[in-house]
C-alpha cells in the first residue's frame, strides 16, 4: 500500500468502542474507556481526526510470577500474590486506564490452576477496581477453552475485553463472549491475511465487528518491532480506506514482550547502564513506537514506563477534538 | 470497482413486457436483486418499444425509487429522455447520466447540455462521456485519447470536477471482421486517459457489448474486465448476476492490492458491496 500524504483525508475510520459497563449500563464499573475513532494516521490530518486518546492497560497476573526480574518485582513486591491489591495499586498509584488480568497460572506448565481459581481472581479484581478489565487467557488452547468461558461468565455484563481467539481456535470463546456481552480480541501471528480471516470467521458466528479489538502480536524493540509496526500501520490504512474487516481498534502486548528482551533484564552487562533503568526504557521505547503506528490499547508492566508513556500520549494527543 | 448493473433495459423482453404492462414488480425485483449482487448503480434504459420514452423513463425511475435507494444511471442518447428521469430523481441518492459524446453533427452542444443537466441535479450527479465525436467512433488509440483529453479540459473549463466524469472509450464487439485489434487499442487508450487529470477521471465500459454475438460471452467479458482493471478501468456497465464476473472483479482487486487478502476474500467482497 502507498504511504499517504499527511494531508490526505479518508473515507473510513477506526471503529469507536466503549469498554466497561457502569451501573446504568448493567455493570459495576465506576468508569468506562472509549478507544478508536481515528480518521487518519497518527499525526496525520486535522486535529479532530485523531480519534480517542490511546490508553494503558496494566498487567495483573492471576498467580505470583516466578520468572520476573528484580526490577519488575520491586514495585509490586507486596501484592504479587494478591491480584485485587495488585490491580488497585496499578489504578490508584500508577494511573492504569484498564487492568489486564493475565491468567498465566492456569497454563499446564505454570501451575495448571482450575476454573474456580480463575473465577475467584476475576471476582476479586472486579471488586477491587472500578476500571474496565481485559481478561487474557494463558495461550494453551485446551485450557483456555475450559477456563475462559467461566471467567467470561464471572464478569458477565461488565463489557470486558476478553481473549484471545485465533484462526484455529475461536468458537468457544466467541460464543460465550457474545452471550455475556463482552468485547473480543482476535489474534494473528504477525500475519495481516490471517488477521482478516479471523475477523471474518468470528463475524460469521454473528459476533458484531464493532465489538472486536485486534491483536496482531507484538515484537519488542530489537525483537521484530518493525514487523509489528508495519502490520499496525497497514491495518490502520486498510481501516481508513473503508475495509470493514480491518477497522477495529488495536491492542499491543508491550509489557511481556519488552521484558523478554535480554537487554531489559541482564544484570551482568556493565556497558549497558543500570539494569533498573533498562527495562522501563525498553518498555517505553517499544510502547511509544507502536503508538505511532496506531495502537489503541497498550498492555504494560513497569510503573515508570507507564508514567513516561502516559506523558507521551498526553502530549501527542493533547489538542485532539 | 463501480459496477453499473445493466438489466433494467427495455431491450430485454421481461423489462419490455413490464413497461408495456406497467408492472412495477418486475422492475423493483430487478432493482433489489442487482443491488444485492453488488451494483453501485442501476442502469435504466427504456429501450425502443415504448412510444413515450420520456414518460417511460419517469415511470421507471419512480417505480425503482419506491423500494430501492441505489443510485441510478439514466441511459439514453436523447437528452430529453434523461431529463424525464431527472424530473423525478432523488438527488440525494446520486445519479449517473449515460451518456454524451464530445459533440455530434446534429448537436454541437450536446456535451454542454449534459453538463448543465448534471449540475442542475447537484454535486452527486456524475456523467459518462464517450470518446466519440461528430466523426463517429474512433478505431485507433490516439483519437480516443485526444477526444478524452478534450472532454476533460472542457469539463474543467465548465467547473465540472473531472472526478465526476466517467470516460467510456467504447468497447466494440470482438466478433466483427477486423475488430480483434480493438481491445488492445482500448487498453492502450486507458493507459493514457488515466493521466489526463489528477486524481484520474473514472473510466467505464459497456462490457457486454464486447461479446455481442460471440460464444463464451461470460468468459470473454470477465477476462477483458480483469485486463482492463489493470489498465485503470474502475467501472463497468455489466451483468452483475454473472457470479464468475463478480468473482473476477473481487480477485483482480485483491491481486492489485486494493483489498487485503484473506481466505474468504470473495465473500468479503460480496458482503462489502451489498
Amino acid at each position: 500500500m502507498p504511504v499517504p500524504e499527511v494531508t490526505d483525508s479518508f473515507a473510513g475510520s477506526v471503529n469507536r468502542i466503549t469498554l466497561g459497563a457502569t451501573k446504568d449500563d448493567g455493570g459495576t464499573r465506576s468508569s468506562t474507556v472509549t478507544i478508536g475513532g481515528a480518521k487518519n494516521v497518527v499525526y496525520g490530518g486535522l486535529v479532530e481526526d485523531a480519534g480517542e486518546t490511546p490508553v494503558v492497560a496494566m498487567d495483573v497476573l492471576d498467580s505470583k510470577p516466578e520468572d520476573w526480574p528484580e526490577a519488575l518485582v520491586e514495585p509490586y513486591k507486596d501484592v504479587l500474590d494478591k491480584p485485587g491489591d495488585w490491580a488497585k495499586k496499578c489504578v490508584e498509584e500508577f494511573g492504569a486506564d484498564l487492568i489486564c488480568v493475565k491468567f498465566d497460572g492456569i497454563h499446564p506448565d505454570k501451575g495448571d490452576k482450575g476454573a474456580d481459581h480463575a473465577v475467584k481472581v476475576t471476582e476479586e479484581v472486579l471488586k477491587a477496581v472500578g476500571v474496565p478489565l481485559v481478561l487474557w487467557g494463558c495461550g494453551n488452547n485446551e485450557k483456555d477453552n475450559e477456563v475462559m468461558p467461566k471467567v467470561s461468565g464471572a464478569a458477565k455484563g461488565e463489557k470486558c475485553l476478553i481473549g484471545i481467539v485465533e484462526e484455529d481456535n475461536y468458537k468457544s470463546l466467541t460464543a460465550i463472549a457474545l452471550a455475556d456481552g463482552h468485547f473480543l480480541i482476535t489474534a494473528a501471528p504477525l500475519d495481516i491475511n490471517i488477521a482478516k480471516q479471523v475477523n471474518i470467521l468470528v463475524s460469521d458466528m454473528g459476533f458484531p465487528l464493532e465489538r472486536i479489538v485486534t491483536f496482531q502480536s507484538t515484537g519488542a524493540l530489537g525483537y521484530g518491532i518493525e514487523y509489528a509496526y508495519s502490520i499496525q500501520e497497514r491495518q490502520r490504512l486498510a481501516a481508513l480506506s473503508g475495509d470493514k474487516m480491518m477497522a477495529m481498534p488495536v491492542i499491543c502486548d508491550v509489557g511481556y514482550e519488552s521484558w523478554r528482551a535480554k537487554e531489559a533484564k541482564m544484570e551482568d552487562a556493565p556497558g549497558w547502564g543500570a539494569v533498573a533503568d533498562r527495562g522501563p526504557m525498553w518498555e517505553t521505547a517499544t510502547a511509544t513506537c507502536l503508538l505511532q503506528a496506531g495502537a489503541d490499547i497498550i498492555r504494560m508492566r513497569h510503573p515508570r514506563a507507564v508514567a513516561t508513556v502516559k506523558r507521551f500520549i498526553s502530549k501527542v494527543w493533547k489538542n485532539k477534538g | 470497482m463501480i459496477l453499473i448493473a445493466e438489466r433494467i433495459n427495455g431491450m430485454f423482453t421481461d423489462v419490455k413486457q413490464a413497461i408495456a404492462d406497467k408492472d412495477k414488480k418486475v422492475i423493483q425485483d430487478l432493482a433489489k436483486r442487482q443491488t444485492e449482487a453488488g451494483a453501485a448503480y442501476l442502469d435504466v434504459n427504456v429501450g425502443t418499444a415504448a412510444a413515450d420514452q420520456e414518460g417511460t423513463m419517469e415511470w421507471l425511475v419512480e417505480s425503482i425509487q419506491e423500494t430501492c435507494s441505489t443510485p441510478l444511471c439514466l441511459d439514453s442518447q436523447k437528452p430529453g429522455v434523461i431529463a424525464g428521469g431527472l424530473k423525478v430523481i432523488n438527488p440525494e441518492n446520486g445519479v449517473l447520466l449515460n451518456s454524451t459524446p464530445l459533440n455530434k453533427k446534429s448537436d454541437e452542444e450536446v456535451f454542454d447540455k449534459y453538463i448543465e443537466m448534471a449540475d442542475q441535479v447537484g454535486p452527486k450527479a456524475n456523467l459518462i462521456a464517450l470518446t466519440m465525436d461528430k466523426n463517429g467512433v474512433p478505431q485507433d488509440t490516439d483519437t480516443r485519447v485526444a477526444i478524452a483529453a478534450e472532454i476533460v479540459s472542457k469539463a474543467m473549463e465548465k467547473g465540472f470536477d473531472p472526478q465526476r466524469l466517467f470516460i467510456d472509450p467504447i468497447v466494440l464487439p470482438v466478433k466483427v471482421p477486423n475488430a480483434q485489434v480493438q481491445p488492445t487499442n482500448i487498453l492502450a487508450a486507458m493507459d493514457q486517459i488515466k493521466y489526463l487529470a489528477d486524481p484520474a477521471p473514472h473510466m467505464t465500459v459497456g462490457l457486454s457489448n464486447l461479446s455481442q454475438g460471440a460464444s463464451e460471452r461470460s468468459l470473454i467479458n470477465r477476462i477483458f474486465l480483469a485486463m482492463a482493471m489493470s489498465h485503470g478501468l474502475d467501472s463497468a456497465i455489466a451483468d452483475v448476476f454473472d457470479t464468475a464476473l463478480v468473482n473476477a472483479v473481487a480477485t483482480a482487486e485483491m491481486l492489485m492490492n486494493k483489498q487485503i487478502y484473506s481466505d474468504s476474500f470473495l465473500k468479503v467482497y460480496k458482503s462489502a458491496n451489498k
